[in-house]
């Protein structure tokens, strides 16, 4: 049970397939348009709940409910080696005298 | 009655949204035919450049160092011709308030908003522009939502969107995220519709004037530095909007015999609308999949007429390789000291190659740096490109396929670029006049697309007449 008042994201379709943009490739059409906000969470529901949040700006918007208290994983990627190869090559080429 | 929000219902609208959302009535630029009085509108604003020194140095905007590139310009001499390698120099635009020259555009969108009685702020960016209008509105006290194309069908988006989709948070605005697609404008008149707020539009008069005081700064600080002007200015190009508004800003300085060049990302082949292959580019923005399309056809952005028209400026266009500004971006942070996210460095990794064309004795700047942050750096944009199939390894940049490989530069000296055809794209931008107004272009009309195109009337009449004969 999510409680009334919690920071939560909803999701919510805005265009059925079959309803996308004409100019929309095939590849997207087959799939529909879906929108996703934040906001205060308006009456205790359940994850999958359809339920009205008001967001940063006071907007009132209904959605699907996906998550309370949503935070961010991006982060820094996993160690990619090609980056310090390139340190190495080109500060060699640079600094380390003739090739 | 709750207004019908189909597609074809909200798009019908557009225009009655966007004459209540722009605060300015676009009518009054038009001809009626082709041309449109582009001196005109880009003087409604209302703010003259200094003017617009004074807003934006408000909110601490602009006047950002210009440093000199040391180790990539002896890099670049290392890989020239004897007597040849430029000055490399870069504008940091990192020094703005919300970490780019995007900054520059949405302080002078903000202020027209607020000074007109609007109580939010609306725009439809994935990139440095949603920051940037975040950060000013929460500045001058606006409210702020930002629509972002985000995620493929699969939820799952480019880490430097989703960084961006953080940062706007963090600067109190609502983000609303969509699945990949041309609906993102759709969602956005929707928005603006609903809320009453202003258009903060890339394309508007505000968000191209913004941009003239870098142009100006570049000029009057390479005089200050080098005791004269830049011999080239490389600005990375999606839109058009830094193109133009920093070739106009050199005008003003009187930097006339400056040369632009503008610089993408070569992603030809992905298309920007699909969704399968929306994560299959590696970078975000400042790729061709924008450049080509809006340079040579300008007026299909979100306003009635786009103040970003490059073809009036552009010496030459060029492209680059993905692996080239990733490994360029790595160079600046390893040889140069500069931690800088990688979109700014398209127009750095040709400025390695074109400075390599000009005599020692030579000023190359480009045009802007960018934050880098979680999501927005080379590793992990190259991470999730390993992680969305892409194959990341060293070669030669000519065997990168974009979609399908990133290729680092084996060496310096396989650095590239290769040439968009100018000439080419002044022929589509005539065509597309032609065949969306009139094929009978007035007299007026002429002297436009010869503006529009850097021609001489003379070259646009003959222009016209060849492809009205393969019509
Ligand atoms: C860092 C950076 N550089 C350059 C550009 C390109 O600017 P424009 O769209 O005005 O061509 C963008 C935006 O897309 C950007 O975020």
């Amino acid at each position: 049970m999510v409680k009334k008042g919690e920071w939560v994201r909803i999701k919510k379709i805005l265009l059925p397939v079959g309803q996308r943009a004409p100019q929309d490739p095939e590849d997207t059409k087959a799939t529909p348009l879906v929108m996703w906000t934040k906001g205060f969470l308006q009456a205790e529901a359940e994850i999958g709940d359809v339920v009205e949040v008001i967001t940063a700006v006071g907007r009132t918007e209904k959605g699907e409910l996906t998550q309370v208290n949503p935070y961010y994983t991006h982060s820094y990627g996993k160690f990619v080696p090609e980056l310090v190869e390139i340190d190495r090559r080109y500060r060699e080429f640079l600094f380390g005298g003739e090739k | 009655m709750a207004l019908a929000k189909d597609y074809a219902s909200v798009m019908g609208r557009k225009s009655e949204v966007m004459k209540a959302a722009l605060g300015m009535d676009y009518d009054e630029f038009e001809s009626g035919s082709i041309a449109f009085d582009y001196e005109k509108m880009m003087r409604s604003t209302g703010f003259t450049l200094e003017e617009i020194e004074r807003v934006q140095s408000l909110t601490g905007v602009g006047n950002t160092p210009l440093f000199e590139l040391r180790n990539l310009t002896a890099l670049a001499r290392k890989c020239a011709k004897p007597g040849f390698g430029a000055t490399i120099c870069a504008k940091d635009e990192c020094a703005n308030p919300s970490g780019s020259f995007k900054a520059r555009r949405a302080a002078c969108a903000v202020a027209f908003a607020k000074k007109n009685g609007y109580k939010g702020v609306i725009a439809a960016t994935s990139g440095n522009y949603g920051a940037a209008v975040a950060s000013q509105a929460a500045m001058q006290g606006l409210k702020c939502i930002i629509v972002q194309e985000a995620f493929d069908s699969r939820e799952v988006g480019q880490p430097e969107i989703i960084e961006k989709a953080r940062a706007c948070e963090a600067l109190g605005a609502e983000v609303v995220q969509i699945t990949v697609g041309p609906e993102l404008f759709y969602e956005a008149i929707s928005l603006l519709e609903d809320t009453k707020y202003f258009n903060a539009s890339l394309y508007s008069p505000f968000g191209i004037a913004g941009i003239e005081t870098l142009g100006y700064e570049i000029a009057v600080q390479c005089r200050e530095r080098f005791g004269k002007d830049p011999d080239m200015v490389v600005c990375t190009n999606a839109g058009g909007g830094m193109a133009t508004g920093t070739a106009r800003g050199l005008r003003k300085a009187g930097a006339n015999d400056t040369k632009v060049v503008g610089a993408s990302i070569d992603l030809s082949g992905l298309h920007m609308a699909s969704d399968s292959q929306f994560n299959k580019k590696s970078c975000t923005t400042g790729h061709t999949g924008f450049g080509v399309p809006f340079a040579t056809w300008p007026d299909r952005s979100d306003v009635p007429r786009s103040a970003a028209r490059p073809l009036r400026y552009l010496d030459r266009y060029v492209t680059v390789t993905q692996g080239e500004v990733m490994c360029v971006t790595e160079l600046m942070a390893t040889l140069e000291g500069l931690e800088r996210g990688p979109a700014g460095n398209t127009a750095l990794a040709s400025a390695f190659c074109l400075a390599q064309e000009l005599p020692e004795d030579q000023i190359l700047v480009i045009s802007e740096t960018e934050y880098t942050g979680a999501g927005k750096h080379v590793q992990p944009q190259l991470d999730f490109a390993r992680e969305n199939g892409i194959e990341v390894r060293f070669g030669n940049p000519d065997e990168e396929v974009p979609g399908v490989n990133v290729i680092l530069p084996n060496s310096a000296k396989d650095f590239k670029i290769k040439e968009l055809d100018l000439d080419h794209m002044k022929d589509s931008l005539i065509k597309k006049a032609l065949t969306t107004y009139t094929l009978d272009p007035t007299d007026a009309d002429v002297v436009f697309l010869a503006e529009e195109t850097a021609l001489t009337v003379d070259e646009v009449k003959a222009k016209i007449e060849k492809i009205k004969k393969a019509l």
